[in-house]
């Protein structure tokens, strides 16, 4: 079985909005049988803790120097986009 | 159904069809309803407001009314509460995800949250409102604490 990708998701104080947002993406993902894990983080934490991830997901901006793919989004909190967002997921994982 | 926002929001700490000048006032007026409430410490609104300007929390909405959900660290908390203030004049905040773009808001809800991931059927019962369009409109209309929590029941 593959290793489960790992995804970092940022928002502001990584109490709030990332929360939201890691559960929502771990449910999607399950749902399509993608193995992933999430850690939460505040974006001012990113740079330090991006090794080993494989996606950041955010809800606040990001450095986009970062050498990993950054998906800024509010789908998972607004429902906006929120297939569409999905799938971009999906796809960046694949990369 | 959003029975925990139903038993987090404060009836002090509902300010329905209000008018403020801007983003500031609002989140001072429910900090400062919280605070008397004893759910948060005097530091909560001045810390959110700060937070506000450099992490804002605007979030443009699928209907015709958006939102901003105001919050900030931990430490400025004691328990866990909810206010909501509903506006009869749009209130720009910032957009979380753009902050260089302003959302004129109609409904704020301040979250005080007191440990991290911990209120997460809190916070994704707030998501479920702010994607129902039609209960968004029904909460903008609501007179009275109860009516709002009526409809936070159904």
């Amino acid at each position: 079985m593959d290793t489960p990708k790992r995804i970092l998701v940022a928002c502001g104080t990584a109490i709030a909005t990332s929360t939201v947002v890691a559960k929502g993406i771990e449910e999607a993902l399950k749902e399509r049988g993608i193995q992933i894990t999430t850690r939460q983080c505040k974006a001012s934490e990113v740079r330090s803790l991006v090794d080993g991830a494989d996606l950041i997901v955010t809800t606040t901006p990001v450095p986009s120097d970062l050498g990993v793919p950054v998906i800024q989004t509010l789908a998972f909190l607004t429902g906006i986009g929120k297939e569409e967002v999905i799938e971009q997921i999906i796809t960046a994982l694949k990369d | 159904m959003s029975r925990v926002i139903a038993e987090l929001l404060q009836p002090t700490c509902v300010l329905l069809n209000q008018k403020f000048e801007n983003s500031e006032e609002i989140i001072r007026a429910i900090g400062t309803e919280l605070y008397e409430a004893g759910y948060v410490k005097e530091s909560f609104s001045e810390a959110a407001i700060d937070r506000e300007k450099n992490l804002p929390t605007g979030l443009p909405l699928a209907g015709g009314f958006n939102a901003a959900i105001p919050h900030t660290e931990i430490e400025h908390v004691i328990k866990p509460a909810l206010g909501l203030v509903t506006l009869t004049q749009e209130v720009n905040f910032q957009n979380m995800v753009n902050p260089q773009e302003s959302v004129p808001v109609r409904m704020v809800f301040v979250l005080a949250l007191e440990q991290p991931k911990a209120q997460i059927e809190m916070l994704q019962e707030i998501a479920s409102v702010l994607q129902n369009p039609g209960l968004v409109e029904r909460i903008l209309k609501a007179e009275s604490f109860e009516e709002v929590i009526s409809e936070l029941r159904k």
